[in-house]
Formats: structure tokens, sequence, C-alpha cells
């Protein structure tokens, strides 16, 4: 029988230069986990080129890479300890492939962020930090390397920590141990270092061991997405991995977002020997059940006894965005979340922050390649997740633009849209959308109503009267039938907000609170307005072409999106 | 579940996505350790069934015990088999002797391309895995290739969360790579702890085997005494020379393998 061992999979983060590459290679080297051939091939390298042994060089397998001295895409080689096996994921530090970096970084499940002593905290120190923290990573060890830079100074050490610690917190990320490093030297990689005789921590390799690895997703309520439903023979079988919880056969389902419910009649297999009645988190199966019914890909089944998924079509979360292109609201991505698929906008765009800094801006219409926002995302169809706290694996997502994947991120919730603007006076609320644009948009050949801003117009506050798409007078009442309100505009301010019981008609012209002109001319207009309005409350459609003029102060712009 | 267990689940996942993902999807079975195991787990994957084609790349070159195992398991799993060769160039004289990338390049990697024209290819399940050599270390699990093939390695789009590229122009198209992740060490004793049927040649005879299997002329033999699985796991545990060592065209110059797969190489 072939031992059981346990396998961890690690990131190596931080700043370009600082010695990602050189700490992997130390550690292979020191654990004899590279093929004679590997380092022989490094020494001739090194030679022809005459430049020094590098133990970087390992691993930067790629011509391009030597020539600049730093890796362009993550690579993932195997070492041993005796308590386990480790994939080391190398991820370059370079900003220009962050996206590199985070396909290495999100197949982790602990991570060492490596700070150059002399250099200390940069830009990519942090961000890294930043983007450890929205993968959910916990487990994470700073590795202050190039101590032989700084004399082995646990002064100079101790004043990085503290740096380094200070950006962490901000942002929920825990370092469980600080370790000053050599790895040009080996100095506490594999060995304990004699020149630094102050540190009395584990050393690096010491240390990964004392990673717990996780296990609690096999606790959590059942999530099996539909991935495929085959007939190859008389067997209709789902197929699909289950991403949390266990199933049994026998086990009573309900299948989201539909809310149909089953039971399981079989885990179905290929080679006799693995047959089982039990499933767990992890495993990519095939079940059958007893009804047969229509089920279709992306759907999840989740056992009934088990906490549901939330259901929805709108959400908040948190994003990192690679994209070519600059992220923007009112235009169509192409939204993955595990098996599901659907198109998808970003109706709203609430802070942009720059994570080397976490400068945030509240007021960005974009979001630029490599920065992070927290975004309202709204989906043509309802899909099934979790809060990302709740479940990682179906509380996180990825965004195509185009062809090609372009960012990531993971879900804070579910967001019930502000619908519209809104005036406001103490608890009272008139919800609008007078202020949106009337854009034609080219790419898809159709007129869009869009909200450019989200705000709330207290008593006083200046209106932005004139738009892209609208101009109204500078004095005019706003009228919403529904909710009986009415709004009084003047010289361009909303001046008051009252009861449409205590409103008389002055002879300003009057605007439904979506911004159409009513044709009111005088005070017997008006009531024969909201007289109409009253009886006719099921045909609207009627109602509104005889007494709203759709087009007065309006005027469509193309818009490329 | 141990590794073997969550690499199995990843490989049959990948699979999954790939055929759902293309319209026209091959696996390509170079007879070899590695496609073989890929075969097996596709059977896991779909129960019992293979619902693609498998693609022989044959340069005529390959050892003939190779050529006999192929036929046997083609018929023993009942494959869809389609066996290639470019003939053009062999007519024209192409051999390892015109030079082993010239050679590599067009009875391999311009073969290839001809059968991606021909049948009109969107995916491509390929066994590639990180750890044989630099270049394929680097790679996505689904990679895209234009209409030549190529593969622009310095500019790939990311790739996370089991979220892989299924959208691309019409003509390039994706190779999968299923067993990735997997080393070399894993693929035996997957293949022991499967019973796995494997062609001989990796077995020692008179104190050599094949390690890895290639065109007669360009692959060597190890210094072995490794006649079964176990024998190999255990050899494997304690050698510290590169798979591919016995392999020439890796050899010609310091880049060659990337060289290749720049080109649209396996």
């Amino acid at each position: 029988m072939l031992k059981f061992r346990e396998t961890l999979k690690i990131v190596v983060v931080g700043h370009v230069d600082h010695g990602k590459s050189t700490v992997i290679g130390r550690l292979l080297y020191d654990t004899k986990s590279l093929p004679e051939r590997a380092i022989e091939k490094v020494k001739r390298i090194s030679k022809e080129t005459g430049k020094p042994f590098e133990y970087a060089y390992l691993l930067d397998a790629f011509e391009e890479e030597q020539k600049q001295g730093i890796t362009i895409d993550t690579t993932q080689i195997q070492f041993h300890t005796k308590k386990r096996d480790y994939v080391i994921i190398d991820a370059p530090g370079h900003v220009e492939f962050l996206k590199n970096m985070i396909s290495g970084a999100a197949n982790a499940e602990a991570a060492l962020l490596v700070i150059d002593a002399n250099e200390g905290v940069r830009e990519q120190s942090k961000r890294h930090g930043y983007i450890l923290s929205l993968l959910g990573i916990k487990k994470v060890y700073v590795l202050v390397n190039k101590m032989d830079l700084i004399d082995y100074s646990e002064e100079k050490f101790l004043d990085v920590k503290s740096d380094m610690d200070t950006f962490l917190k901000s942002i929920n990320v825990f370092p469980q141990k600080y370790i000053p490093v050599s790895a040009f030297y080996g100095e506490n990689i594999a060995l304990r270092s004699k020149k630094m005789p102050w540190y009395k921590g584990d050393t690096v390799l010491d240390a990964l061991d004392v990673f717990e690895k996780d296990k609690e997703i096999i606790d959590k309520p059942l999530r099996l997405p539909i991935q495929d439903v085959y007939k190859f023979d008389n067997r209709r079988i789902i197929a699909g991995r289950i991403e949390s919880g266990v199933l049994n056969v026998g086990d009573e389902i309900v299948i989201y977002p539909s809310k149909r419910t089953s039971k399981i009649k079989s885990i179905e297999y290929w080679q006799e020997k693995d047959k089982t009645t039990k499933v767990e988190a992890g495993m990519s199966v095939g079940i059958t059940l007893f009804d047969e019914f229509f089920y279709k890909r992306g759907e999840f089944i989740t056992r009934k006894d088990d906490e549901a998924p939330l259901v929805g079509d709108t959400f908040k979360a948190n994003i990192f965005w690679m994209g070519e292109n600059r992220l923007t609201i009112n235009k169509r991505y192409k939204l993955k979340l595990v098996t599901q698929e659907t198109e998808c906008e970003i109706a709203a765009i609430n802070r942009v922050i720059d994570a080397s800094t976490l400068f945030s801006n509240d007021n960005a219409k974009k979001v630029n390649t490599n920065e992070v926002a927290e975004v309202v995302i709204k989906t043509k169809d309802k899909i099934c997740f979790d809060e990302f706290r709740n479940n990682h694996v179906t509380g996180r997502f990825v965004i195509v633009d185009g062809y090609d994947i372009s960012g990531g991120g993971i879900i804070n919730g579910l967001e019930i849209l502000d619908v519209a603007n809104k005036f406001v006076k103490g608890n009272v609320e008139l919800p609008i959308t007078c202020f949106d644009e009337y854009y034609y948009l080219i790419p898809y050949n159709e007129i869009k109503k869009v909200a450019v801003e989200r705000k709330s117009y207290k008593i006083g506050d200046k209106l932005p009267i004139n738009g892209d798409t609208y101009y109204y007078p500078d004095n005019f009442d706003v009228i919403d039938l529904n909710n009986e309100l009415s709004a009084l505009i003047r010289d361009g301010k909303l001046v008051d907000l009252i009861n449409l019981n205590d409103y008389k008609y002055e002879g300003y012209p009057v605007y439904s609170s979506d911004g159409f002109l009513a044709r009111v001319k005088n005070q017997d207009d008006f009531i024969n307005f909201k007289n109409d309005f009253k009886e006719s409350k099921y045909d609207l459609v009627d109602f509104a072409n005889k007494w709203y003029d759709p087009i007065a102060n309006k005027r469509i712009v193309y818009k490329a999106v | 579940m141990d590794r073997l267990d969550m690499l199995e689940a990843q490989s049959i996942y990948i699979l999954r996505e790939a055929y759902k993902s293309f319209g026209k999807l091959g696996m390509l079975w170079s007879i070899g350790k590695d496609s073989t195991v890929m075969l097996w787990l596709a059977k896991k994957a779909f129960f019992g069934h293979c619902p693609f084609p498998f693609i022989h790349i044959d340069t005529t070159y390959k050892i003939p015990e190779m050529i006999r195992f192929r036929d046997k398991i083609a018929k023993e799993y009942n494959l869809d088999l389609i066996v290639y060769t470019n003939w053009d160039a062999i007519n024209n004289g192409m051999g390892p002797e015109k030079g082993r990338l010239v050679c590599c390049k067009a009875l391999k990697t311009d073969a290839l391309q001809h059968v991606i024209d021909k049948y009109k290819f969107e995916g491509l399940i390929v066994g590639v895995r990180r750890d044989e050599e630099g270049s394929r270390s680097k790679e996505r699990i689904f990679s895209e290739r234009n209409k030549e093939s190529e593969w622009n390695y310095t500019n790939q789009p990311p790739e996370l969360w089991d979220q892989f590229k299924t959208d691309f122009p019409k003509g390039n198209h994706i190779r999968v790579h299923p067993i990735l992740n997997w080393t070399e060490l894993d693929i035996w004793k997957y293949i022991k702890r499967e019973n796995i049927p494997v062609v001989d040649l990796y077995f020692a005879k008179n104190g050599k085997r094949y390690r890895s299997l290639g065109c007669a002329q360009c692959t060597g033999q190890i210094d072995s005494n490794a006649s079964t699985v176990d024998e190999i796991i255990e050899e494997l545990k304690h050698t510290n020379i590169n798979e591919r060592a016995g392999r020439a065209q890796d050899k010609e110059d310091a880049y060659a393998m990337q060289k290749l797969r720049k080109d649209g190489y396996m």
C-alpha cells in the first residue's frame, strides 16, 4: 500500500527583485528536490552568459526571463518534508504580470510574502498582500529576505516587520510569522542561521510544516453545481464536482434555483472498485436521481436539510481587474461562477481602491488594469451563489471581456439596488429617474436609460437640470402620482418635497418622476390628470400616452459604451 | 482525499469541461504512459465511454512495440482512432538525419496542424505535465493556439479557480491539459493504483528501460533494473536525472523545447 501523504499548495509572492525565485530555488536545492540536470543546465547557462550562479535561474526556464531577470509566469514545483508534500507556486512580482501572479496565487492554500530587508515594503508587497486577502488566503508568513545586506540586524528587521504589519492589519491580513532570512546564503531557510542568534523562531521549512490544512469544506452545506448531463447508455447521469459538503445515496435534495426536489438514486462509477454510497467535497462525481425532470448545467444540487444558497441577479462584490480594457458600467460582460455562465453588467462602481496605497476613489466611473473595486453586479439571469465568507468556491466568479478572463471577484452579499436617485426631506423619499440619460448604444443597437449617478438630493441642493440627453427649465414641479408626492424645483434647486394633497398647481411645468412632461396647462387639467390616474390604475399605457410627452426636453445621444 | 484522489478529480473535471465546451474535440494519444493514463481518466470521466476521437501522430519512426500496443488497446477500448502521418514530408526524405528540430517540426508539429485543419478541431486534449520541462511548466490548463498553432506564452490570459478559457476567435483552437499538475511519480503511482496497462518498453530488460517514449532514433534507454511498476516507483523516488534525459530533441540547444512548443509542438 502506498502511504497517504498530505499535500499543501503554497504561493510565493512579493515585489519584483525581492528574491522570490531565490527563496524557491533555495528551498528546492536544500530539500534535494531538483534533478541533477536542472542544476547542470543553470550552471551551463550561467557560464554561457557570464553571470554568477543564481538559484533563481532554476525556475526561470524561459529565454526572455533570463535576459530580463524576472519571472513571467507561474510555475509549479514540488518538494517534500518529513511531514508532507508541497506544491510551490512561483508568482511573478512585476506589476505587468499581475494576472500571472493571481493565476498562481488563486490555487494556493498558504502564502510566503517576500520582502527585501534593505528596500523594505514596496508597492507590490502591498498589492500582493491585498490580493491574498481578496483570495481568502489566511495562512501567510512574511519572509524578510536579504538580511545579509543589512548585517543581519535585528533592529532593521523589526522596522520592516512593523511597517508591513501596520499595512497588513488594515486589510485584515494577519501573518502568523515574520522570518528573517537570506535566501542566497540559505540562512534560516532549511538550516537555522548562526548569523542571527537573536531570532528564536522556526526556519522557513519548519514553519511550513506548522500550517494546518483547511478541512472545513466538508462540513459546509452541500453544493454540487451541475457540470453536464450524460446519456451515453440507459443511465441519465448528472456529472459535477462536489464543491462543499457530503452526499449519500438516498439523500433528499433540492435543485436551485428551480427548487425542485428529488432523491439520490445512485452514485455512478466505471471501475467496480470505485463503487460507493457516499461522496464528499473535492470529488468529481456522477449521480442519478429518482425523478428525471429537466435539469441543466449551472444548477446547484443541495441537500434538503442543508442551508440553501442565495439566488438573485444583483449582488455586491469586490473585484480585481486584469483586463487590457478598463471595466466600465453599462457594458456587457460574461460572468462565470462555478459552472454557471450568464451575461452581466456592472450596475455601480462604489469605490475604486489602489491596492498598493489603499487610496480609495468614491467617484470613479471606471476600473483600470490592476485596480481593485467594490462594485454592484447585475446578471441577466438569476444565479445561485453564497457569500464568499461562507463558502469560498461558490462565492467567487470571473468576468470575461471579449475572449479573455479579465477579472476575478468575491461576493459580499445580495444587493437590493436603489433603482434611482432620490429627493429626500426628513424621512420622506421620492425616487426619481428624471436625471437618467438616454443613450443609443452603438455596439448593441439599442436605446438604454442609464443612471449616471446614484444620489440623494436634499432640500436646498442644486440639481443636475441639464444632462447629456435632457434639459429641464429652472423652475418645475415633479409629481409622483403613485407615491402621492410632489417636489418643487426653483432656480435649479430642490426647495420642497410635500404630500400631493398639499400641492397647489402654480403654473410651473409638471414632470413625472421619470422626467416626462405632463400635458397640464391649468388647474383643471391638473385635476383631470390626477383623477384619470386613479381611474386608470390598470391601464397605465393609455394614461401615459394621453398625458405625457415622452420626448419633450429630451434627445438621444449615441454612445460607444 | 490524498494527492492522487485530488489530481484524478481535477483531471476529470477538466475533461468534462472540455467535452462541454468544444463541439469538435479530440485527444492526442502518443501511446506513452501519460496519454495512456489520460485515456483511463477519460473512461472514468464518462463512465466507460470515450465520447471523442483519439489521435495518434505517427512519424513512422516509432518503436514497433508502441504500434502493436496502440492497435491492441484501441480494439479493446473500442476507440475512435485517427492515425495520421505526414507522408508528403516522409516521401520527400524527411527524417532525423535532416536535423532533429526540423524533423520534429515536420513529422509532429506540421502533421498535427494538418489534422487540426482537416477535422476542424476546436479543442485538443494533450497529456503534457508541468514537471517535464520548463516551457510546459508555464502552461495554462486551457491554452489558446492561433490558426498556425502558435502559442503566445508571454501574454497568456489569467486562469483562476478552475475557470478556463472557452472563448476564442474562429479558427483558433484550445489545447486542453488535464494532467498538467501531475508529476512523473504521480503517473506511476496512479498506474499502480488503477492497474492501468502500459506498453512493455517502460520495464527494464537486460539492465535497460525507456523512461520516456518517442521516435526510435531519438529516444535513448536509461540504465535500470526496474522491471515492475513498484520498482519504477522506487527508482523514481531516488533518481535525480531528468525524465526526458533520453530525448534527443530537447538537447539540440538550451531552448529547444520552448522553440518547438511556441510553433505548436505538443
